[in-house]
């Protein structure tokens, strides 16, 4: 695609409001992310058995919905989908764009945020973690490097190769990020084989659904309208994706409920854990999973706000998922005396309270704010969005 | 040439030998202390290696309930005051009250860092903060620990802590801070100086004595040959991770 | 051309910050420091990190450059004979440090005052 078919976007009063609340919702994140860092982690719900909380579950969502936002692009480059192509420079954008908002929430939850050097200068190749951080950044680099492929003309014919990059290097780091929970032997949420993929299917449907947002509200802005076929086909993926992630969901549960050790912690995160079950059903299976699918499969409620409210449902969702994952798993004791029933001063034995702290609410919500933000002042600066030509106005 | 010194202002060679010869003194009184002379036989200026692996016996049979001796030990030598926040409050070392699900047998036992071989808070570290030094005691290097605390959930025995505010009045031998994440060091400056750990002595002048430090390494010593005589395991098994400290009674 | 100079010369940091006061480091107990002072400015905190290393991974207790040694030599007593925390203000480190402009982060974690200070393990 030539230069002449992308528009930057033209700055009006809704743009600039949204931009704002972005950037207050990022500055709001810092505040909160300095009241940790200089009072240290007390001030927050975490604690000794809950040592990661809401701001990882905001990092862990935008990290796996900026892998799985690039699919557009790669379905369009790699895949030869030709309908996406004028997507793909926006696709690249909000992968970069969702991964800074969930690095800088990972980072600023640090104990020790200043010492990032530290982090990106010695490694432990052992460490699946260390390994992901190699990959976080080396994604943006292969992203920029893709979207540069993108926008000059003379490097068109390289998009191929750059985009087959870009999407191994997604794939492997899902792969990771799902790793970083599946290798923990100890635990018996995590210690599951079947996360990988399961974090590759959520960063489909993450990422397809911050897509069709993106793509809503962006043309939206910029009064351009959206192709009816791309809207009827990224409802269909996203449809598809959703039911993707619950199918390994349920394996993942199907096969703890049928191992005999391990039925204790299914029953907590699934019946008697409190906030966990009421999470799971009513936020990850009810609205997360049913309603979105109902929705975006049937061609009666295809317009353009059922779609927003579709793919919205599929976000609390996912938020959902990963705060029964995350925070469910670190809640419920480990077995350390299998056989016996345990108390001490350290909490052995009960279940671990948690309970999300103002500061961690406004460092997660500060994530997506400075993705937001991101993106926006992006469309201002560089040709991301495609032009009008003359499409059918979306439905 | 300013010869380096040690804390408390004797020159180093002086501070050698004063121990030597109470360690040399020790062997002569005390036959079955062997753990103090094979201490005493590494120079301050070598490095470890795996000659020996430092470990833990626990006999729970011995272990009181109710008695936190060793606890207290350990918070009162590494200066672990609390903050009144049980939740984020630091805890090297804690009792553990056991009831089997079966039979009702009721029995207690401290639990404290491993110090596996195959420690999986080694394996998680992203900068390598996490380490088993060449002697089997896994520590933290608080000066390249980012906080990311990986290791505690890695951690198969929650033996981790993560500091959750600032302090203030560290012990020397000690130094701990906000933002960084520790365990217990299996008191690691007092092997060093060819001493037990502080629960142990603790457990001993409490009159149970059901710790025992001591190389696993030297057949000839206590622990090795207590090991080698009544049953014992490591906790959670399944996991392989042979660990230093072995249970007995559990 | 030349008044330009003229004018700008005078404005360089030598001149401008020429009335900034030295650090006024506190006197230190002991006969000397383990190393002459040029080598220690220039030097101190690659010493420092190269040892810690060598003591934390490798158990090398015997170290030239031990941050309690200094600590030991160079803190300073109050009125009432307690030993003053060696990073506040004015005191050993800081008034170089703050001179300097250059933020240490040792005290975070390590005790900031000689062992003999805090009690001690028995």
């Amino acid at each position: 695609m030539s230069a002449g078919t992308f528009q930057t976007l033209r700055p009006s009063a809704p743009f600039w409001l949204i931009a704002g609340v972005a950037a207050v919702l990022a500055l709001l994140g810092l505040a909160g992310a300095h009241h940790m860092e200089s009072a240290g982690h007390w001030v927050t719900g975490m604690n000794n058995r809950v040592v990661w909380g809401l701001p990882h579950v905001f990092a862990v969502f935008l990290i796996v919905g900026a892998s799985g936002a690039l699919n557009v692009a790669s379905v369009s480059s790699v895949f030869g989908q030709a309908l996406y192509k004028p997507l793909s420079r926006l696709s690249g954008l909000l992968a970069m764009a969702l991964l800074v908002g969930g690095l800088s929430v990972l980072v600023l939850d640090l104990g020790r945020p200043d010492r990032l050097i530290i982090a990106m200068t010695y490694y432990n190749f052992k460490s699946i973690f260390a390994w992901n951080i190699f990959l976080y950044t080396g994604f943006l680099a292969v992203v920029a490097v893709y979207l540069w492929m993108m926008f000059e003309p003379r490097m068109n014919r390289f998009i191929r190769s750059a985009g087959t990059v870009a999407f191994i290097w997604r794939l492997v780091l899902t792969t990771g990020t799902g790793s970083i929970f599946g290798f923990l032997v100890a635990r018996e949420a995590f210690d599951s084989a079947v996360l990988a993929p399961m974090f590759i299917a959520m960063s489909l449907s993450f990422g397809t659904a911050f897509m069709l947002l993106t793509v809503m509200l962006i043309f939206g802005l910029s009064k351009v309208p959206v192709h009816d076929e791309i809207l009827r086909r990224l409802r269909s993926l996203l449809a598809y994706f959703v039911i993707a992630v619950a199918f390994f969901v349920a394996i993942d549960h199907l096969t703890r409920l049928y191992a005999a050790g391990h039925t204790g912690v299914e029953k907590f995160l699934l019946v008697d854990g409190g906030t966990y079950p009421v999470l799971f059903w009513l936020g990850q299976f009810l609205l997360g999973t049913v309603i979105p699918v109902i929705i975006l499969l049937t061609p009666r409620l295809s317009g353009i706000a059922h779609t927003v409210v579709a793919a919205l449902l599929v976000l609390l969702g996912a938020l959902a998922q990963l705060y029964v994952l995350i925070i469910g798993g670190q809640a419920f004791p480990m077995d350390i005396f299998p056989g016996y029933t345990e108390t001490s001063s350290y909490f052995d034995g009960v279940v671990a309270g948690y309970t999300p702290s103002l500061p961690e609410i406004a460092l997660g919500l500060g994530g997506i704010g400075l993705a937001l933000l991101v993106a926006l002042l992006a469309t201002r600066v560089l040709p991301f969005l495609p032009q009008a030509q003359g499409d059918r106005p979306g439905a | 040439m300013p010869e380096s010194e040690h804390s408390n202002g004797t020159p180093l060679r002086r501070s050698f030998f004063a121990k030597a010869g109470a360690g040399v003194a020790l062997l002569a009184l005390a036959p079955g202390v062997r753990l103090v002379e094979l201490a005493m036989a590494r120079l301050d200026d070598e490095p470890v290696s795996d000659e020996h692996r430092w470990g833990l016996w626990v006999d729970s049979s011995r272990c009181a309930s109710g008695c936190d001796a060793c606890v207290s030990a350990c918070n009162e030598e590494h200066g672990l005051s609390g903050m009144d926040r049980p939740e984020t409050d630091a805890q090297w070392i804690r009792k553990v009250d056991l009831r089997d699900d079966t039979t009702g047998r009721e029995l207690s036992l401290p639990l404290m860092c491993q110090h596996c071989e195959e420690p999986p808070c080694v394996d998680v570290c992203p900068t390598g903060a996490s380490f088993r030094r060449e002697d089997g005691i896994v520590l933290v290097d608080k000066h390249i620990c980012i906080g990311c605390r990986y290791c505690m959930m890695a951690c198969p025995f929650h033996a981790r802590s993560f500091i959750h505010e600032d302090l203030s009045d560290q012990k020397t031998h000690s130094p701990r801070g906000k933002g960084t994440v520790e365990s217990c060091t299996l008191c690691v400056h007092r092997v060093d100086e060819g001493r037990m750990p502080a629960c142990v002595e603790a457990c001993n002048n409490a009159g149970h004595e059901a710790l025992v430090f001591g190389d696993l390494n030297d057949k000839e010593g206590r622990l090795a040959r207590t090991l080698a005589q009544k049953e014992s395991d490591e906790l959670r098994p399944d996991l392989k991770l042979n660990t230093a400290v072995r249970y007995s009674g559990v | 051309m030349g008044l330009l100079l003229g004018g700008i010369v005078p404005w360089t940091p030598a001149t401008v910050y020429a009335e900034v006061v030295k650090p006024q480091i506190p006197p230190a107990r002991g006969e000397q420091c383990v190393e002459p002072v040029e080598i220690m400015r220039r030097d101190h905190f690659d010493f420092m990190k190269h040892d810690r290393d060598k003591m934390v991974h490798q158990g090398v207790r015997a170290i030239r450059h031990s941050l309690a040694g200094c600590i030991d030599c160079h803190a300073s007593k109050d009125a009432q004979g307690q030993f003053i925390p060696i990073n506040a203000e004015d005191q050993f480190c800081q008034s170089c440090h703050v001179y300097a402009a250059v933020t240490m982060d040792c005290f975070t974690c390590h005790a900031a005052v000689p062992a003999t200070a805090l009690s001690q393990s028995p």
